[in-house]
């Protein structure tokens, strides 16, 4: 405890102005980043798989089934860094038997449960049902007892069954769809209902948070399907990646325009907050909001898919241009959830100073827990791949089946 | 038919998570209201603070910190008195030297100043409290006389509570991971007595008492003064009020 004493002092040298004496410590570490993030992923992710089933955009096949198991992977991940963060996380239970009804953080659990039990195993199960009965049929034991438990011991692999799993897989994505807008929107929801808080308290937030969502969940699937794809000695779909970088450029306009518009709001409303949000902008987030989120994240790679869009360049230029462009909005994504969730608790609620925010490295809220947040996420999928295989082959000692 | 039992297993499992969770609200919302019930007649405590009166002594401060074991670092407080300086070109400074108890070093030339004032600073006790609403398992709850509580059994240790308050009322205690706040010393005003604050105050700045008894000195000052409350445009409706609040404070 004397080291967190000693960290809160050398943060309260760093405070300017006059802050409530409360304030001095930031209560939402870089794991509330990691969080937002995370789940941003998941709903991006799938609404990309979803674009396959309902929208009918072909080009986009052949990273579907990619989508589904990287927004199941990351799912799986997205209640760790909230469960680490608690003070109490063995009570978290209670979320679940007392929750409090009005409250945005509760409705936490029930939106996680849904999305995990009703939309992504559901949708995964009927979408792999076929493949996993083969897998049971073609190996040897034990791997064969796997997917037999794993198809829920199903066996009906008959054109009415097929047909039907067609059509729930439709259904679910059809439910999937609102259901990845709450995911996301309801995050958003949880900053933008704190009325305290200028920083957060805007009507915006939940829909500037889906389309960030959307715009690092194509980011992620063109990234891993650009580095699964080759080393797994096929060819890259040009067409595939074109479309998902048109995806990508379209998602990044309007997300980009709903953040310019907000911007221009708070500047044009200029509410008693606004002084002391200019100053915290420019004394304590200029390296994260203005380099790493606008021009880095947003404005760079955006020109750069626009410019791709206009030239006629080689496929090797534009998969190059294709992933810079990825991995510098996954960056400035990332930079998005931290300036929000920073932003929002570095200024006083006094609005007459400042306080700073010291990175842990070790400890359980420090740098190398979110680091490991974020590759477990990378760790499941690639087991995930190796299940369930979404080219439906499976690479194993015993045999390997084509569906 | 394989598929239709695990389906309706499922199910199952769902109605009687279900159905715990409404024994279990229901169970408490009796209790609690047995609580209330045998209690007495209804009443709505609070303090007001004149702050005319407040000499920026800081014992309301070191007694909090005693009464209740909210840890001596300054980082941790229930209560704390702020010390405002206007001056003369219409900027405003503002410091609480360890919540208020510690010298103010500031270098300001007494020239420069136009007003000089404290302002002792608690948990409002909201009629509309944010605080309750965000949290997610209600660990933070008020009570039928108008005090927002934390049950310490129940909280989770989120700090949702602490981003939802508007005047930076609440500390997460550093060795048990639970939000803590100021109480109006309940532990003590269930005894009739005043909360520490007051019963150290030399100056009677704070006052302590029921806004439904006719008698409380409480009510009289809220009778023969202009009263104020902080930040009055969040609705948060608080039921602290002061006496004489200056426009500079937030």
């Amino acid at each position: 405890m004397s080291a967190d004493f000693e960290r809160l002092a050398a943060i309260l040298k760093q405070v300017t102005g006059y802050i409530y004496p409360n304030e001095i410590e930031i209560h939402w570490s870089i794991l509330i980043v990691v969080y937002p993030y995370i789940t941003g992923l998941v709903a991006g992710a799938f609404i990309l798989a979803s674009l396959v089933k309902v929208f009918n955009v072909k080009e986009v096949l052949p990273t579907y089934r990619l989508s589904l198991l990287t927004a199941l992977s990351f799912l799986i991940v997205a209640p760790l860094p909230l469960l680490f963060h608690l003070g109490h996380p063995w009570r978290s239970f209670e979320i679940f038997l007392t929750p409090n009804l009005s409250s945005a953080m509760a409705m936490f659990a029930f939106v996680y449960a849904w999305y995990l039990m009703v939309v992504l195993l559901l949708e995964i199960w009927f979408e792999y049902r076929t493949d996993m009965i083969a897998w049971a049929g073609a190996l040897k034991f034990p791997s064969n007892l796997f997917y037999r438990i794993i198809s829920l011991f199903s066996s009906d692999t008959s054109e009415k069954a097929t047909y039907f799993d067609k059509k729930a897989i439709k259904a679910i994505t059809v439910i999937g769809i609102p259901s990845a807008f709450i995911l996301h929107g309801y995050v958003g929801f949880i900053f933008g209902s704190v009325k305290a808080n200028p920083w957060w308290s805007s009507v915006l937030m939940p829909i500037v948070f889906l389309f960030s969502a959307i715009v690092s969940g194509i980011a992620l699937i063109l990234l891993l399907y650009m580095v699964i794809t080759p080393s797994r000695g096929e060819q890259l779909d040009m067409k595939c990646l074109d479309r998902l970088a048109s995806l990508l450029l379209y998602a990044m306009i309007v997300a980009f325009s709903l953040e310019g518009l907000d911007f221009l709001h708070r500047l044009y409303e200029s509410e008693e907050s606004i002084k002391i949000l200019s100053d915290m902008v420019i004394n304590r987030l200029f390296i994260s909001l203005v380099v790493m989120q606008i021009l880095f994240g947003m404005v760079v790679p955006l020109g750069i898919l626009m410019l791709v869009k206009l030239a006629r360049f080689n496929d090797e230029l534009r998969k190059l241009l294709y992933f810079v462009s990825a991995i510098l909005i996954q960056i400035g994504i990332f930079s998005t959830r931290w300036n929000v969730v920073f932003g929002g608790q570095m200024f006083s609620k006094s609005f007459r100073g400042l306080t700073a925010y010291k990175l842990e490295i070790l400890g359980v809220e420090g740098l190398l827990t979110a680091l490991f947040l974020l590759v477990l996420p990378f760790l499941i999928l690639a087991l995930l791949l190796k299940v369930l295989p979404p080219w439906g082959k499976i690479i194993n000692q015993d045999a390997s089946v084509a569906s | 038919m394989k598929r239709r039992k695990f389906l309706s297993s499922l199910t199952n499992l769902t109605l009687l998570i279900i159905s715990g969770s409404v024994v279990k609200t229901t169970l408490r919302g009796a209790v609690e209201t047995y609580l209330t019930d045998t209690a007495g007649a209804k009443k709505r405590f609070t303090m007001g603070i004149q702050t005319q009166k407040c000499i920026g002594c800081g014992r309301c401060v070191t007694a909090c910190k005693t009464e209740n074991n909210v840890p001596e670092e300054p980082f941790y407080f229930r209560t704390w008195v702020e010390h405002y300086v206007v001056k003369k070109d219409d900027s405003v400074i503002v410091h609480s030297i360890n919540g208020g108890s510690g010298e103010i070093s500031e270098n300001i030339k007494e020239h420069d100043v136009l007003r000089s004032f404290f302002v002792p600073k608690l948990c409002n006790h909201c009629e509309n409290p944010p605080c309750v609403q965000v949290c997610p398992v209600g660990a933070t709850f008020k009570t039928e006389d108008g005090i927002v509580l934390v049950d310490e059994d129940r909280c989770i240790g989120c700090s949702y509570c602490l981003q939802a308050c508007p005047y930076g009322a609440r500390y997460i205690r550093p060795a048990t991971h639970i939000a803590d706040k100021c109480t109006l010393c309940y532990h003590r005003i269930k005894k009739g007595l005043n909360p520490v604050c007051v019963e150290v105050c030399p100056t009677q700045a704070r006052v302590f008492g029921d806004l439904e008894s006719g008698a409380s000195p409480l009510v009289r000052l809220k009778r023969m003064k202009n009263t104020h409350v902080l930040k009055p445009a969040l609705n948060t409706e608080p039921k602290v009020f002061y006496t004489d609040l200056d426009g500079a404070v937030k």
